[in-house]
């Protein structure tokens, strides 16, 4: 199976422009001396890039399946999951100016910290991919079982065997 | 014989107890199916942190071998490789396991993957102090295109797309761009905070090789996957050992080409194994057995994906020329703790390397001997649940990024890494060119500007620069491979192109 020709057109004109910009950015810059070796790269980059992107305009790129909607829609709750789990969770993100101060933003700010939030995530996306139907109340158990192992392996390893300080945040 | 004084090394208690601890680890990971070599490796380097660079790397040198034989142990059983180096694996090994053979597969399997790896760790010892000293002829120029000849074939042999994998090597190097240029104190393609350390090599390679992987293992969604259980019935050990003695000639094959594949930079055990499992069909008389569960085939391959692990750290340690996306990793990790290859890495680094390589002959030992101990609970290991490993591997790229600096910006830098290699891989782009390229850029680049400098001493004129990376023998010969790689793949991938054409066009008929 292959992606359909939009897919390819959009795929290959996203890195066509990453590359025009790259090269805009190498032959623009100041130092020109630090910018030497980029230029170099850039015209390969960006000849590269053109050739791909005009076999997707003419329905010759064929190779990759592309993104299918029912792969998108299978990952996309672990994909969510992910984005909170490390973009705000695991150290917590974030300035708005006009809520700081206030007592509840400042303590939403700092994450639930990296036990913590490594132990919802890793149930959470269990929960949500394991085949096991919801309403099975021994799966739920056995859930809980293995995060809770599976979490004392990782503290012992990072934390004790390791001694890798990592951020508290709002509870550990 | 250098490297007989640093055996002792090896049996230290701690370093001891992580070549056994890697081994174990590395088969289990690797008999998981989803979970590559490359991904364990990557994974693994951030517990390296707290140990000496030789105890760090007879780590990483044990899970990178025992990972590729453990591969082979789901391939047979489920039929589904545990690494791309077992595809030519799972073809008679699952045959065999079918009629009755599992364990008698395995028992081969182990065995000639531990013959085909000893004879590959051999030709790694003798191979590289003469290649080092042969290395030391390089200047500036030569290493320059040596960097520039790593990512074209990585990018062009590796790739299914010609023009893709050479795109894929230009990301990787434009990646490995990005940050402060120490030379010239300039700021480079900062875009965010976090990127003005530059991308650091283990956070990118933690995100693109275990971070898509975990994506497609959710993209399974919630199906059961139903996987038919083998039974694996017992079989003499004995047994094994003497129809190994009697397999020469697939041993040889398997053995000579996975040696050839690991000394070509960029190739990797997937090639190696379909080589030699080819070549070992044609030589033999029962060609037609072969696909039906015929064992020639099965120690073909595996002697063939183990023989290329020694080798492929030939050009790595000598020229920083990876022969296999793992070794791209291994390499990452010898980064890491101060160790830079080179041809002097011998005078610099002796206890290091020799430690590391002797380490590695005596793990091919040790993962024949827990390979077959393991055997007996393959296929329970084989099964585990997807969800399960994908969660893991997510919070285990969480800790190993940071770990790293303690920066949440390398998780970050992991995390979008690992989302666009996820995409990119979607379309056609390869991981392992973006690598090669992220790792040899600053090789190419310190080594163009070191170059630049010279030829500016040594030329007059606009084309000084020219004339110092494009004259010279050596320099000649390599960019004639670069030349070569790109116009091989170029032809060969059009040649595929026109062959699958004219097959639809029958079916379409």
């Amino acid at each position: 199976m292959t992606a359909s020709r939009t897919q390819h057109l959009v795929s290959s004109g996203g890195i066509f422009a990453i590359a025009l910009f790259v090269a805009w950015v190498s032959f623009t810059q100041e130092p020109a001396e630090a910018f030497l070796f980029p230029r170099l790269i850039s015209v390969f980059f960006m000849a590269f890039a053109l050739w791909n992107f005009v076999r997707a305009v003419m329905g010759l790129s064929k190779v990759g399946e592309g993104l299918s909607g029912d792969t998108v829609k299978a990952i996309l709750p672990g994909l969510i999951v992910i984005l909170i789990y490390f973009f705000w969770a695991a150290k917590g993100y974030g300035k708005v100016a006009a809520l700081e101060g206030h007592w509840l933003y400042d303590w939403v700010r700092r994450g639930l910290g990296f036990y913590t939030s490594s132990t919802i995530a890793f149930f959470t996306l269990y929960s949500i991919y394991d085949p096991t139907p919801f309403s099975d109340g021994r799966s739920w158990i056995k859930r809980v079982i293995v995060t809770t192992i599976f979490m004392a392996v990782i503290y012992g390893l990072f934390a004790l065997l390791l001694k890798v300080q990592t951020p508290r945040g709002m509870i550990f | 014989m250098e490297f007989l004084s640093y055996f002792g090394g090896v049996f230290e208690p701690l370093a001891f107890a992580l070549l056994v601890g890697g081994t174990i680890g590395g088969l289990i990971l690797g008999a998981t199916p989803g979970l590559s070599p490359t991904m364990a490796v990557a994974l693994l380097i951030p517990f390296t942190f707290h140990l000496s660079a030789t105890q760090g790397l007879i780590l990483l040198g044990a899970a990178y071998t025992s990972t590729v034989a453990g591969g082979a142990v789901s391939a047979i059983l489920l039929k589904i490789p545990g690494a791309p180096a077992n595809i030519a694996t799972a073809l008679d090994g699952n045959a065999m396991a079918r009629k009755g053979q599992g364990a008698r597969a395995l028992h081969l399997s182990f065995l000639s993957s531990g013959i085909g790896g000893v004879l590959g760790v051999l030709l790694l010892i003798f191979l590289t102090p003469m290649l080092a000293q042969w290395a030391l002829a390089f200047g500036p120029s030569h290493l320059f295109w040596l960097a520039i000849l790593g990512v074209t074939v990585i990018g062009t042999l590796d790739s299914k797309s010609f023009v893709k994998g050479l795109l894929s090597g230009c990301i990787g190097l434009w990646l490995s761009m990005i940050g402060y240029d120490d030379i010239q104190g300039a700021q480079r393609f900062i875009f965010h905070d976090a990127l003005a350390g530059g991308i650091h090599i283990i956070a990118a390679l933690i995100g693109i090789f275990a971070i898509p992987q975990v994506l497609d293992m959710f993209a399974k969604g919630r199906s059961k996957v139903k996987i038919e259980a083998i039974d694996v019935p017992q079989h003499a050990f004995g047994d094994s050992v003497k129809e190994i003695g009697r397999s020469a000639r697939p041993l040889t094959i398997g053995t000579v080409i996975g040696s050839i594949v690991g000394l070509i930079p960029g190739i990797g055990g997937q090639i190696a194994g379909l080589v030699a499992y080819d070549q070992a069909k044609k030589f033999s008389p029962h060609k037609e057995k072969f696909g039906t569960g015929h064992p020639e085939g099965l120690v073909a391959a595996e002697s063939a994906n183990n023989a290329m692990v020694g080798p492929s750290l030939v050009p790595l340690l000598t020229l920083s020329i990876p022969g296999s996306p793992t070794a791209a990793v291994l390499l990452g990790g010898l980064l890491i703790h101060g160790i830079f290859p080179g041809s002097d890495i011998f005078d610099r680094n002796p206890e290091v390397i020799w430690t590391f390589i002797n380490s590695m002959l005596i793990g091919q030992i040790f993962m024949v001997i827990f390979g077959i101990a393991i055997a007996k609970w393959a296929a329970k290991i084989a099964r585990a649940p997807l969800p399960i490993m994908g969660s893991a591997v997510l919070v285990l790229a969480l800790f190993g990024s940071y770990s790293v600096q303690q920066s949440m910006g390398d998780v970050w830098i992991m995390l979008s890494l690992g989302l666009g290699m996820y995409f990119l891989e979607k379309f056609g782009f390869s991981a392992a060119p973006v690598v090669l390229g992220l790792i040899l850029g600053p090789i190419a680049e310190s080594n163009f500007v070191q170059g630049s400098l010279i030829a500016g001493a040594q030329f007059d004129g606009n084309w000084a620069q020219a004339q110092y990376f494009m004259t010279g023998s050596l320099n000649l010969v390599l960019m004639a491979l670069v030349v070569l790689s790109i116009g091989y793949s170029f032809l060969s991938h059009r040649a595929r192109g026109r062959n699958a054409s004219v097959k639809s066009g029958e079916v379409q008929a």
